[in-house]
């Protein structure tokens, strides 16, 4: 995370120092828990015997997770999950979320408590107006082994509301895109669509909607919302451009429905979009729920340094939970860097998508 | 820089993503074009019927005067790109700027297309099969003595285009003759073209709902073909083959065009190699009605080294130069690519670069900056050798000897064949042979295009189905 602060407004940066200073107490406070023998998991326990040094004696600040080497993904996939619960959470009743999955094994997550604390966190920035309390939700979209499933849900009800759910498999659908069946593919989205649309126009309650980007499209070509009845959406999922962001808001959506378009994934939680201003352009720009998580925009061929800001870079996440340490991972996403705000005094960032030296290999935005 | 927008249903949009096309020599941007994200085209194209039933309120002969007066805005006029205006000239020095073409091929090209709006009355006339137009309007009539009536078989026609040459143009343009919306992805190179020709129909009177233009990806791409009622894509055969068992979808692939002489005339051959040169040569090789072959029952090495010989004469000459005859590639590494797969196919024993003689230098030529590949004619020893039926996009063609009594079915799937024979039996088999979309007898260039002949199966009947029909006047209670 950068100290450059010089160019920004006194006010903001007084509130970036604070932010950084709440950051640093909360990695010693994250590295205490994960590497006491007492609470933490077994695998940063057993890892510790390989680094040489002590964590909980060396990391004493944000930037001090640099000593640590790269999080590898590949220690995520396979068994035995257990391995990831750390010792305080034993005796806890224990989720697992995947992610990845079309082939081979999926990365898993183990969960307690992060995705409600995380969503509740998320619920703050939903406007009363849009997001209705006790007005229900219909979740449209990826559910079965994702961490959507139980977040969403947790959302409407820590919101005084229901959640209606409508399933779509995303490793269906990236399958029937591979083997070129978009006839299939077409009939599969057309099937979510319809129970979507029966169940929308069954109960006039339903004010909130969760959904994926293609299918907000597919939907809005059926319905308007807005007669349904529909006043906030909460978007995610897949990739959304500048242009798909317009798009949404001025022609599927319209005044009436607000758009809250967010990037999330299963180790990171949820990042919160900061609302469209004129300047922006339509770009859709994410502030990480920091101290729980920092997203970092660096070289792709110097992981280690942070590109300057408005620069171009590969996304690197570092979780800090009670239930998760996940430090320095390179995601598959690349972006902008964006600059702190008075409402969001630390790094986010602009215009996400697919890393591109991955070129083909990754199928996305196909739900 | 320039700025093309999106067209929907004839209205300009600004798209927020934009692509930049650059020169092709310069590498400097050129053109911004906006591009339109998928769901953006799948919306718009829910309301295409209604265009469809709009555009049937005028006549088929005032669309084909209005086509007319559109060919001489075409051919003739400053019309709108963007924000700015283009004259004649702008548009062949873009176009030439893009796609490499040397302004005397894109003025060819251009001519081609201005030929098909200005001729929209034949062009549907062999389209149609001399069907009086006046059923099309009323949806019935009488032809030939019988009842018939046709309808429409889908609300729009989606076209993927390609970059390599704006000939391809003439093939989508009756389709609005014929009152059918045109969906239309261009090529990233080529966008010059369709543009301009909706340009010069909106100036001409054209109702803009019938123009959709959506610069896109390949998503847009198949949004496109997935919605439409029909559709047209151009490409090679990694691109096309997804369409394939697809009805709605007419595929313009690869033509592996060419050219074989009768043994009645084999000994006249010298008689035939401007002929088979130009076939081979002209448009730099670009376009699918191009020779790729020339199969022949004897004196197949004395005509490759005839042939060699007067191609090896073609050289680079500046873009703007009248007497150019080559295209540089657009893009250097598709060159250098094509280059290599050509080297490699030579190594299979059986097949000689006969070119390779007459050239000064190697196949891959430079000059200021612009990559070249320059004509090649090779011999192969049989029609099994993995260079006997390849097509490329320059001049390249393959020269071998097979016996009479194998043609025409030892060609395989052949766009253009010209038979340089009077041999009945010959002559006989060709007409029966299912896999030639376009059949000269006598000594036509496989590039001479007669539009009221339609080649790759037939717009109109992609566009409209004929029904039974039967009638009886009722009197209005």
């Amino acid at each position: 995370m950068s100290s450059v602060t010089a160019q920004f407004p006194k006010a903001l940066q007084t509130k970036i120092k604070a932010a950084r200073t709440q950051l640093d107490a909360h990695v010693r406070e994250t590295i205490a828990w994960h590497f006491n023998p007492k609470t933490g998991a077994p695998f940063w326990l057993d890892y510790v015997k390989t680094l040489g040094w002590d964590p909980r004696k060396e990391i004493k600040s944000y930037a001090d997770l640099n000593k640590f080497p790269w999080f590898e993904d590949e220690w995520l996939r396979g068994g035995p999950v257990r391995r990831w619960v750390p010792r305080a959470y034993a005796k806890s009743p224990i989720s697992l979320f995947e992610t990845g999955g079309s082939t081979g094994v999926p990365k898993s997550r183990i969960s307690f408590q992060d995705y409600r604390i995380d969503y509740e966190m998320f619920s703050k920035t939903l406007p009363d107006q849009h997001f209705p309390k006790g007005a229900d939700w219909i979740h449209i979209g990826p559910s079965g082994p994702r961490r959507l499933r139980l977040a969403v849900e947790h959302l409407a009800q820590h919101r005084g509301g229901i959640c209606f759910m409508v399933d779509l498999d995303p490793r269906w659908v990236i399958k029937l895109i591979k083997w070129g069946e978009m006839a299939m593919m077409e009939r599969y989205k057309a099937h979510v669509i319809d129970q979507a649309l029966t169940l929308l126009k069954a109960h006039p309650n339903i004010k909130c909607m969760f959904t994926t980007p293609k299918l907000l499209e597919a939907l809005c070509e059926k319905v308007s919302l807005a007669k349904l009845g529909i006043k906030g959406i909460f978007c995610g999922g897949t990739e959304m451009t500048p242009q798909f962001h317009r798009f949404a808001v001025e022609e599927l959506l319209g005044p009436e429905i607000y758009f809250a378009p967010t990037y999330g994934n299963t180790l990171m939680g949820l990042a919160v979009h900061k609302e469209p201003a004129p300047e922006d352009n339509w770009a859709i720009i994410y502030y990480p729920p920091m101290p729980r998580a920092t997203l970092e925009v660096v070289s792709p061929d110097q992981p280690d340094t942070v590109v300057p800001y408005g620069g171009t870079g590969r996304v690197r996440l570092t979780t800090l939970t009670k239930e998760v340490f996940i430090p320095r991972f390179l995601e598959r996403d690349e972006c902008e860097r964006e600059a702190p705000c008075m409402k969001f005094p630390w790094d986010g960032v602009r215009n996400v998508r697919p890393y591109s030296r991955f070129g083909s290999s990754v199928v996305e935005g196909v739900y | 820089m320039l700025h093309l927008p999106i067209l929907r249903k004839g209205r300009p949009y600004e798209s927020i993503e934009k692509a930049v096309t650059v020169h092709h020599r310069t590498k400097e941007p050129l053109v911004a074009i906006s591009q339109a994200n998928p769901g953006l085209i799948r919306r718009d194209m829910l309301s295409l019927g209604e265009v469809a039933d709009a555009m049937a309120g005028l006549t088929s002969a005032e669309y084909i005067r209005l086509c007319a007066k559109a060919a001489v805005y075409f051919l003739n006029d400053d019309l709108p790109l963007g924000d700015s205006m283009q004259s004649v000239q702008d548009y062949v020095e873009q176009l030439s700027a893009t796609t490499g073409l040397p302004h005397v091929m894109v003025r060819r090209n251009m001519e081609k297309i201005g030929g098909v709006m200005a001729n929209m009355g034949d062009v549907l006339r062999g389209l149609t099969r001399n069907l009086d137009l006046d059923i099309l309007d009323s949806g019935y009539g009488e032809s030939n003595h019988t009842v018939v009536s046709y309808f429409r078989r889908g609300n729009c026609l989606g076209v993927v285009l390609p970059s390599n040459s704006p000939g391809v143009h003439a093939l989508w343009v009756p389709a609005f003759a014929l009152k059918i919306p045109l969906v239309l992805k261009p090529g990233g190179a080529e966008p010059w073209s369709p543009y301009r020709v909706i340009q010069a129909m909106l100036k001409a009177g054209a109702p803009p709902e019938a123009f959709s233009f959506y610069p896109a990806d390949h998503a847009g791409a198949g949004e496109i073909l997935r919605h439409c009622g029909r559709g047209m894509v151009f490409g090679d055969v990694s691109t096309t083959k997804k369409y394939a068992s697809d009805p709605r979808i007419e595929i313009h692939g690869p033509g592996w065009s060419k050219i074989i002489i009768g043994e009645d005339m084999i000994d006249r051959w010298p008689e035939f190699i401007d002929m088979i040169a130009a076939s081979i040569a002209e448009n730099s090789g670009r376009s699918c009605v191009n020779a790729s072959g020339v199969w022949v029952p004897r004196h197949g090495k004395a005509i490759a080294e005839a042939l060699a010989e007067r191609l090896a004469r073609i050289e680079p000459r500046a873009a703007d130069d009248p007497q150019a005859e080559i295209a540089p590639f657009a893009d250097a590494g598709v060159a250098s690519r094509i280059n290599k797969m050509v080297d490699i196919a030579l190594y299979e024993p059986g097949c000689r670069d006969v070119t390779a003689a007459y050239r000064p230098g190697s196949r891959l030529a430079e000059k200021d900056g612009c990559s070249y590949l320059l004509p090649t004619i090779v011999w192969c020893d049989s029609p099994e050798h993995g260079l006997a039926n390849k097509e490329y996009l320059f001049p390249f063609a393959s020269v071998l000897e097979v016996p009479q009594e194998s043609m025409p079915e030892i060609l395989g799937p052949t766009l253009v064949l010209t038979a340089v024979t009077a041999d009945p039996k010959l002559k006989q088999r060709c007409l029966k042979y299912p896999h030639i979309g376009r059949l000269n007898f006598g000594a036509i260039q496989t590039n001479r295009i007669v539009w009221d002949q339609p080649h790759e199966g037939n717009l109109f009947d992609h566009l409209y189905s004929r029904r039974a029909f039967q009638a009886t006047q009722l009197q209005p209670a």
